[in-house]
């Protein structure tokens, strides 16, 4: 298949929610004991039972089984959509994943190899990073900013420190002033320079006793790396400001450069992103914390430490700073085992080959396609780049009509209006994992539109042809919101879908 | 693009008209409004809000982006533009008339001639679209 053909058409399936297929009687097999229903409402604290449907195993494997079909994941194809490293996930990770699957948390004896695993895990990311302690409870990338900001705002408290600004550049991840702002502080966006990094210089013009910390996301939304890093973070330490690094663009400096040596206080990473597990509907995520040895009370609790004979265990009381648990047992810990096995089997030269091919990918990209669209700044970029649709917007071609026709060449888009900085931004990070081949075809259907673009540029307001949905109206879907019960049926009055 | 004369503008895309003693009208500008594109919600800060020039008045919200509205100058919110709530399309429609946001209770009139005119704010807009 070349990039100069639309994809065949997806099956036309429209798959109802199973709960409309369920009947009593469907599913003939006899429930497992604790879910015999005399016996669960007895049970304290369950409450009514869920409504599960009543459907036979046959229409359960076909629903989900249909579900997939309609479904792009990157067992699929290429999924160059920016800023979220959609690799692919080695499956050697799954099977070793699965091996401790059976493990229950409450078993000490069987939890102290995980615990062990875990606490491997930790000093890995800590070597990688270049930071002295590690917690791998939260959840996802926006629940560890929002972690490593309470672990800031506990730091300035145990000083005695009353600061409550946090300074984000407009490259920043649009989750982190959303985190700081739940974690207690006032956020303000400022500019980067001119060349797509921030320059110091403009950082001291915002910087005063306020400043609590500036939340940079190293490298930044325009795959540009924030060379002035080092100046950027001894000026903030002599301001008494802590610099706090996002660290979900890890993938691109891995194994080449650590946060810890540009003088990173803090930092989260996603495992779900940079260490190969699955994301994206496909999750869960893992956001683990990192951080500079001051800042190592206010971790989250338990940390994993080793009792008198040397064996893994919780510690049983948290250290009086910590900001205590931010996630129930352990995480999401299939997740780090899945991130542990990913960063072993590659090894330490694995994982930079990884960070410069994911870059050499993208440059690669960037050079074939920078005479075709505007390219909006310049300044050289690492795992990922922002195009803009200022050369097809005159002709009515705007970037969503590029997304949803790249659909129609057996793509993922990238992704769109996003960073802010670039009117009508394409976001393209095609990561590591993807051979030339797959890379050329791109390079054809990029070029494809381009040529539509310029002479039929109505057709790219048709796409997507091929999907099993065609162009969705979204504005009329957000102004007009139809919520569904939770059995399925559509609420009276709204009309079906 | 549409500049009216008669108002004053900010950096952030905001206009402001002073309809009577020390009341500030304000709302998006055109440029604003085409840039974000389809409207579809608009959250307002409540009557009474004491802000600052630059605090945040509301929240714009498109198909692409969700931007801040900010003050154009120091003030107190007396009135805020509840229609906008049903029909936030008229932000796309009619962003000099019907879509106008919040009444401001201006605190010094002196600031407001700190604002741009229509003719700084043409000049402003297209350096910014280079």
């Amino acid at each position: 298949m070349s990039g100069n053909e639309y994809v065949t058409r997806f099956p036309e399936v429209r798959e109802p929610l199973l709960n409309l297929k369920g009947a009593p009687g469907k599913n003939k097999r006899v429930l497992p004991a604790p879910f015999d229903t005399a016996g669960a409402a007895d049970l304290p604290g369950t409450g009514d039972l869920p409504d599960l449907p009543d459907v036979s195993e046959v229409e359960t494997v076909r629903h989900f089984t249909r579900l997939s079909r309609l479904n792009y994941g990157i067992d699929h194809g290429m999924y160059p959509l920016g800023s979220c490293t959609m690799k692919y996930n080695p499956k050697i990770t799954e099977e070793i994943a699965a091996r401790l699957a059976p493990i229950h948390p409450a078993d000490t004896a069987a939890m102290e190899p995980v615990l062990e695993r875990l606490a491997q895990l930790q000093e890995h990311l800590g070597e990688i990073c270049g930071m002295d302690a590690c917690s791998l409870w939260p959840a996802a990338g926006a629940h560890g900013e929002l972690t490593g900001m309470m672990v800031i705002s506990r730091a300035l408290k145990s000083r005695g420190d009353k600061r409550r600004t946090v300074l984000i550049p407009d490259t920043a991840h649009g989750t982190n002033p959303a985190s700081c702002t739940i974690a207690g502080f006032a956020t303000k966006a400022i500019p980067s320079g001119e060349k797509g990094y921030l320059e110091a210089s403009i950082l001291r013009q915002h910087l005063d006793r306020d400043t609590a910390a500036l939340m940079i996301t190293n490298p930044n939304t325009l795959g540009i790396f924030e060379q002035e890093i080092g100046a950027i973070a001894e000026l903030l330490h002599k301001n008494g400001s802590y610099l706090y690094m996002d660290g979900a663009n890890l993938n691109a400096i891995m194994g080449v450069a650590r946060p810890g040596d540009m003088g990173v206080d803090c930092m989260h990473v996603n495992l779900h992103k940079t260490f190969g597990t699955p994301h994206g509907g496909g999750g869960p995520g893992s956001g683990p914390v990192l951080v500079r040895q001051e800042l190592e009370p206010f971790l989250p609790a338990p940390r994993i430490v080793r009792d008198g004979s040397g064996a893994y265990a919780l510690e049983e009381e948290p250290h009086p700073e910590s900001i205590g648990k931010v996630h129930s047992c352990l995480g999401n810990v299939s997740v780090c085992i899945r991130a542990l096995a990913y960063i072993l089997s590659l090894g330490s030269r694995g994982l930079r080959e990884a960070a410069t091919t994911a870059s050499l990918n993208a440059l690669y990209l960037k050079n074939r396609l920078k005479s075709l669209f505007d390219l909006a700044y310049e300044t050289p970029t690492l795992h990922e780049f922002v195009l803009s649709d200022a050369l097809q917007k005159e002709g009515g071609v705007t970037t969503m009509d590029m997304a949803k026709t790249l659909m129609d060449f057996g793509f993922h888009p990238p992704t769109v209006y996003f960073p802010l900085v670039v009117a009508g931004a394409l976001m393209i990070e095609p990561t590591e994992t993807e051979p030339l081949e797959e890379l050329d075809r791109f390079v054809q259907a990029m070029e494809n539109i381009a040529a539509m673009s310029r002479e039929e540029p109505e057709k790219t307001h048709e796409s997507p042809r091929t999907a099993p949905v065609s162009r969705v109206d979204e504005v009329w879907a957000a102004r007009n919101l139809i919520l569904t019960w939770p059995d399925g049926r559509i609420q009276p009055g709204e009309e079906g879908i | 693009m549409e500049i009216p004369e008669q108002l004053y503008y900010t950096e952030d895309h905001e206009w402001g008209e002073m309809v009577e003693d020390g009341m500030m009208r304000v709302g998006i500008t055109d440029y604003a409004q085409h840039e974000l594109g389809d409207i579809v919600f608009v959250e307002l800060v409540e009557v009474g809000t004491v802000v600052a020039k630059g605090d945040p008045i509301g929240t714009v919200e498109s198909v692409k982006a969700v931007s801040e509205i900010y003050a154009p100058v120091d003030g107190e919110v007396f009135k805020v533009n509840g229609a906008l709530t049903d029909t936030p399309e008229l932000v796309n429609q009619d962003c000099y008339g019907e879509a106008w946001m919040v009444v401001l209770k201006v605190n010094d009139p002196a600031q407001v001639d700190t604002l741009m005119d229509a003719r700084a704010y043409q000049a402003y807009v297209e350096a910014e679209a280079k």
